[in-house]
């Protein structure tokens, strides 16, 4: 839609932009908001899942029988209890999604489900899932993209012939596909820079985190039907996914996204739900499917490990005039690592005339990664935003000028294609290279670093309604699952629409069966798009309401003003009539006011964030320690400044986490090692400082309020911004995730 | 299968129920007793998710045998407020956005209010420390941490 | 897995002597974790919370006498136990966050045999002894003659310790325990020291005790680095054979927590620090606390 306000312009809103408290809020802190684990329903079972103790493995044969046996068990499902997609002649995705919900002929990695059950009890169901017996016929196994890639590697998929490459390879392999971005002269670029670096890093599968693990309960009908209650980043999509994989139509599943503790992108897939539909309904009773947290580590997407090799060259007046881009990204079981987003963010800050950018996708025995903020992008900006620091020390110029002299910036033609419109990227580096952190002395035996981040954001599909109640008070419903703090953001663009108080707005996030179509939760989008609809649904309506007004007055619509919270006559001789007055009088001037609109939302604006950290270093013993940290974030407009500030902090925490300590040790066996969050270290409290934020608002014009996404690009910087930092004070460059101690400890003592 | 009749008070209340042979005091508060506010995070006590006040002092409920409640005094997050107004924890983290997903809440509202229980002054560094044990991944504890020494000062001016 | 709550020693001692299948507990911070990995399940969980002594701490007139089952917490919130072992304090204090604090207890730290217990090297230094419960009376041995290696202790099925005794330190007298952790909480160490000088009238070492944990299967005193220090003062000399001392007493392994190499090196640092640490609260000067 056309837009009406002039974005740029720096318009003042009375609620978009103020601090109100979240709708939410008042059952997370009483304890009343249920989660995917807090619904019981009467007759509840509770299920387990058997999963496979090998890396890789052939299933030779599978006994249920001493578990259908035992006392309390009610259903025990397998492969067999799934359509085989694979005969049904389904898409491939469909197939893989399929299998990894539950083997079917093969085992891929420790972890994947063979079975599940539902009894009585967690301890019963537990118990027969240990009881069911498998033989396996165990298969050599690869860990890493540089196994998996090996001449004579065993190959997980025996189809698999890499797209991507002309010609196609002959012989299956582990390289699921190949993208290529490229443009200009590479090998000129070389030769016109002054000094040309080459380095290669390698980076460990994390984890998301969260901290509430998967669950959900599922009750199926006699009629082939079937209620879920589960923790999504996106019920319909979780929808469309079950259902495929159950050989169901999406309508037979009516889905209720629970308040969902933590996703961050792993909560956009799906694990159990097939399971737990199928056990309820194979058993008749609701069940009740939860992970445990050694389940969420061994069985659901961490992100990608990977191997990086990044040639870049630079004028001595610090123009980068080329970059070659070399990586393979670790999809884990099935195909679908975030490599192709990793091609197009890799260089994405900067205007650089020629490069050529190529990613793999490669399986190994590992759970199927998932998507996690960003997804892509904070790995591949490790090796390029180091890169580009060892370039500014390498021609002595500030890193900071450096990325100005060559930040994307409106107009820019981005590396992965489009043309930038206006963009605040340079804005973020101007906020950094200002701030009182900079421009503060490093204190002695500290390092200091810096790094910036891109990520697209998206639009998508979303559908909203508003209905006006008989009180004049407004409720709003969604269907995009709140992993941020959205509800407020909507409740204040309803605020800021009707000219009312945030606190007459209620917003509800409702099931599959009551709200139109949305995508997920994700992707930065819903500020955006659902806050676009659901801004659409308040202006129909105060058109609505001054049509009504209008009829009231027996006046013309366009005699009719909506400022404030009421309908005015613009010769001001009636007396105005408030939300209140005209939702009274809604029988009588049209019938109940409500309005749906829904939209495939586009104009997404692209976010830049700069970051800064000051570590304090113990060369003794190679632990760092986070002294101080800025972060400037591009947010288009913060709707809501506390929960924008409150994911610019997440994303950094996440990565410096990612920095030093997250990693997936897995033994030589294929086995996870540190399956618990007492050796899977993700940052606790007293490791940190408080997190400084600086909202830059660079208004994205597509946008009612110019709003862009700002859930993800915190996350890309802080690897590269803290071994920035590692280097200058101890001039020990790491370029393998993480930088742990030891790594670092290594290093000095190699340094001498 | 045999289960311990255990005898105590939550929130309060005299309560008794039956808990599972080796079950935890967390599986019994949810499955038995139905407070749903106490949330399983780990089940291994590395995240505090589960965080509850046994006779005043904060201890993970997946690392209490349930008949170890025996006679003991404890309280969850369903017991904080008292009645119709809420704690100055609870009222500061709704006020300083210190809550995201909202499922380490509770645990950090428990493990925060035995710290000003026992500290009413504590220093951002005492905080931090006191708060170790809880895990929080959506806010990077920043304003967890401003509302903790917020509720500070509000129960400072109350007292 | 069955319950019972004895409330004297006598009791407990009985209730495992007649069921094999017995496992006694105090805080379970490790037991329940242990449980959920797939350790077997006891048939008879006994737990000794409920038995007075064990929950006691007393001060004496020469030694301090601690009940086994006793939160580590109640000994860190301790001021005058604290004032006197501020090492052996902050140890105790170091096992997992507050939570696991309000749980944990010496008893547990040191039969769990860990060898990264927390709690170990600093009893080490303070020459503890625990006073076991045997079905024939008790017996009462150093700490260094409880735990035989990872997961396994001299204690027999039928045994359990009741208290702990540490003597009060003589004059001019600090002890200190410090740990690498990568995070700074929450974390099982990755190499532990602790250290107990004491100084002359000249300000040089009289007694000295150093102790090292996680870098070995069990917790080790260091000979050579006390040998170092005895009769001399604390300098850069001391301190540098002090380290040497520590690196070559280790006999750690490469596993997820860290590497031969790197627990080798950091026995040495932190051993040094430890003692330096030690020394300045033995001649009064010291206000920091140990977190390295």
């Amino acid at each position: 839609m056309t837009m009406t306000e002039d974005p740029t312009t720096a318009p003042s809103y009375k609620w978009v932009g103020s601090r109100s408290v979240r709708p939410d809020g008042l059952d997370k802190v009483t304890g009343k908001a249920q989660f995917g684990a807090d619904l019981k329903l009467p007759n509840m079972l509770e299920g387990a899942v058997a999963r496979s103790p090998h890396a890789h493995a052939r299933i030779v044969s599978i006994d249920t029988s001493a578990a259908e046996a035992m006392a309390g068990v009610h259903a025990v499902i397998t492969a067999a209890d799934l359509p085989d997609l694979a005969d049904a002649g389904s898409k491939t995705d469909d197939i893989f999604m399929s299998e990894k919900i539950l083997a079917r002929s093969k085992v891929l990695w420790e972890g994947h489900p063979v079975a599940a059950v539902a009894a009585t009890s967690r301890e019963i169901a537990r118990a027969a899932a240990d009881a069911i017996v498998v033989v396996y016929e165990a298969l050599p196994h690869v860990l890493t993209v540089d196994e998996a890639l090996a001449d004579g590697a065993p190959v997980l998929h025996d189809a698999m012939i890499t797209r991507g490459v002309e010609p196609a390879p002959e012989a299956a392999s582990n390289a699921a596909s190949r993208v290529v971005h490229e443009r200009g002269d590479l090998d000129k670029g070389f030769a016109d820079a002054d000094t040309v670096l080459e380095r290669e890093y390698t980076t460990k599968p994390v984890h998301q985190g969260y901290i509430e693990p998967h669950a959900c309960v599922a009750d199926a009908n006699q009629d082939g039907r079937a209620n879920l209650f589960v923790s999504s980043q996106g019920h319909f999509s979780l929808r469309a996914m079950t259902a495929t994989t159950l050989g169901w139509s999406p309508s037979q599943l009516n889905v209720t996204p629970a308040e969902i503790g933590g996703g961050f992108g792993g909560k956009t897939t799906i694990y159990l739900e097939p399971l737990a539909v199928r056990l309820s309904a194979k058993s008749g009773r609701p069940v009740r499917l939860v992970m445990g947290r050694d389940e969420v580590f061994k069985a659901t997407g961490p992100t990608s490990g990977s191997r990086m090799k990044i040639k870049m060259g630079v004028t001595n007046d610090g123009k980068i005039t080329a970059a070659e881009v070399w990586m393979a990204f670790e999809a884990g079981a099935f195909p679908g690592s975030p490599v192709g987003a990793a091609s197009m963010t890799a260089i994405a800050c900067y205007d650089i005339p020629n490069f050529f950018v190529e990613g793999f996708d490669v399986v190994c025995n590992k759970p199927k990664v998932a998507a996690y903020r960003a997804p892509g992008a904070p790995i591949i900006a490790y090796g390029v935003e180091s890169i580009v620091d060892e370039l500014a020390l390498a021609i002595d110029m500030d890193p900071i000028d450096l990325r100005l002299k060559n930040a994307a910036v409106e107009g820019t033609q981005a590396s992965y294609g489009p043309e930038f419109p206006r963009i605040g990227f340079v804005e973020t580096l101007e906020a950094i290279r200002d701030s009182e952190h900079y421009k503060s002395p490093v204190p002695e035996g500290y390092g200091r670093g810096v790094a910036s981040g891109f990520w697209f954001n998206i639009g998508g599909n979303s559908t909203a309604t508003v209905n006006i109640n008989e009180d004049g008070n407004v409720n709003v419903i969604e269907g995009s699952p709140d992993i941020g703090g959205s509800r407020a953001s909507m409740a204040l663009f309803a605020a800021e629409e009707f000219g009312i108080s945030v606190d007459r707005v209620s917003v509800k996030i409702a099931d599959t069966q009551t709200v139109g179509f949305n995508d997920v939760t994700g992707g930065s989008r819903v500020t955006l798009a659902t806050g676009k609809v659901v801004i659409d649904c308040c202006r129909s309506i105060k058109e609505d309401l001054r049509r009504r007004a209008a009829k009231t007055w027996d006046c013309e619509i366009d005699d009719v003003e909506w400022v404030e919270g009421q309908a005015q006559h613009v010769s001001g001789t009636e007396t105005p009539l408030s939300l209140a007055d005209l939702a009274a009088k809604a029988p009588r001037t049209g019938g109940p006011i409500s309005v749906t609109q829904s939209e495939n939302v586009r104009g997404a604006g692209a976010g830049f964030t700069t970051q800064l950290v000051d570590l304090e270093i113990d060369q003794e013993t190679g632990v760092c320690r986070v002294a101080r940290y800025t972060t400037a974030q591009d947010a288009g407009k913060a709707i809501h400044p506390s929960y924008v500030e409150g994911q610019m902090q997440g994303g950094v925490v996440q990565g410096i986490g990612w920095a030093f300590n997250e990693e997936y040790i897995h033994r030589s066996d294929g086995t996870l090692d540190n399956p618990s969050f007492l050796d899977y270290r993700i940052p606790v409290a007293s490791d940190l400082p408080m997190i400084e934020t600086i909202i830059v608002e660079v208004p994205n014009p597509n946008h009612p309020y110019g709003v862009r996404g700002v859930g993800e690009a915190g996350i890309v910087p802080p690897m590269a911004a803290i071994g920035n930092a590692i280097e200058r004070a101890t001039q020990c460059r790491l370029n393998n995730l993480p930088m742990s101690p030891i790594a670092l400890l290594d290093a000095i003592n190699r340094r001498g | 299968m045999s289960r311990t009749h255990v005898n105590c008070t939550i929130n309060g209340d005299e309560t008794d129920f039956l808990s599972e042979s080796g079950g935890s005091l967390l599986n019994a508060l949810r499955d038995d007793v139905g407070l749903m506010g106490v949330k399983e995070g780990c089940g291994t006590g590395d995240c505090g998710a589960c965080s509850v006040l046994m006779d005043d002092r904060v201890t993970c409920a997946c690392l209490i045998f349930a008949p170890e409640a025996e006679g003991r005094t404890i309280v969850t997050i369903e017991g904080l407020a008292n009645a119709d107004e809420l704690h100055p924890l609870q009222q500061c983290f709704l006020e300083g956005a210190a809550l995201q997903c909202g499922v380490c809440t509770p645990g950090f509202l428990m493990a925060a209010k035995a710290l000003l229980d026992k500290n009413p002054n504590p220093t951002e560094t005492e905080v931090r420390y006191a708060l170790a044990g809880n895990l929080c991944r959506c806010t990077g504890y920043d304003k967890i941490i401003r509302a903790v020494l917020d509720a500070a000062e509000a129960m400072g001016e109350q007292a | 897995m069955d319950y019972l709550a004895p409330t004297t020693v006598a009791e407990a001692v009985d209730a495992l002597a007649a069921s094999p299948d017995s496992r006694v507990f105090a805080g379970a911070t490790d037991l329940i974790p242990q449980i959920r990995s797939g350790r077997p399940e006891p048939g008879l969980l006994v737990d000794l919370k409920r038995i007075d002594r064990l929950n006691a701490v007393t001060e004496g007139d020469s030694s301090w006498t601690i009940g086994a089952a006793v939160p580590t917490s109640r000994l860190t919130e301790d001021p005058a136990f604290a004032g006197q072992f501020p090492g052996l304090s902050e140890a105790a204090g170091l096992i997992g966050s507050d939570q696991i604090q309000n749980r944990s207890s010496l008893g547990g730290n040191l039969c769990n045999a860990s060898p990264a217990a927390d709690s170990v090297p600093a009893m080490l230094v303070n020459d503890t002894r625990a006073v076991v419960a045997t079905p024939d009376g008790t017996r009462t041995v150093n700490v260094d003659q409880v735990a035989t290696g990872p997961g396994s202790t001299t204690l027999t099925g039928g045994e359990f310790i009741i208290e702990f005794e540490v003597d009060k330190p003589p004059a001019n007298t600090g002890d200190a325990y410090i740990r690498m952790t990568p995070r700074t909480e929450m974390d099982i160490a990755v190499v532990g020291a602790g250290a107990r000088i004491t100084l002359d009238a000249d300000g040089n070492c009289a007694e000295a005790r150093v102790a090292l944990g996680a870098v070995a299967p069990i917790a080790l005193r260091v000979p050579d680095a006390e040998a170092a220090l005895i009769g001399h003062p604390i300098n850069d000399d001391t301190l540098a054979a002090v380290a040497a001392a520590a690196s070559a007493a280790c006999n750690p392994i490469d596993d997820k927590r860290g590497t031969i190499a790197y627990r080798q090196q950091v026995a040495g640092v932190l051993a040094k620090r430890a003692v330096k640490l030690a020394a300045a609260r033995a001649a009064g000067t010291s206000t920091n606390g140990a977190h390295p």
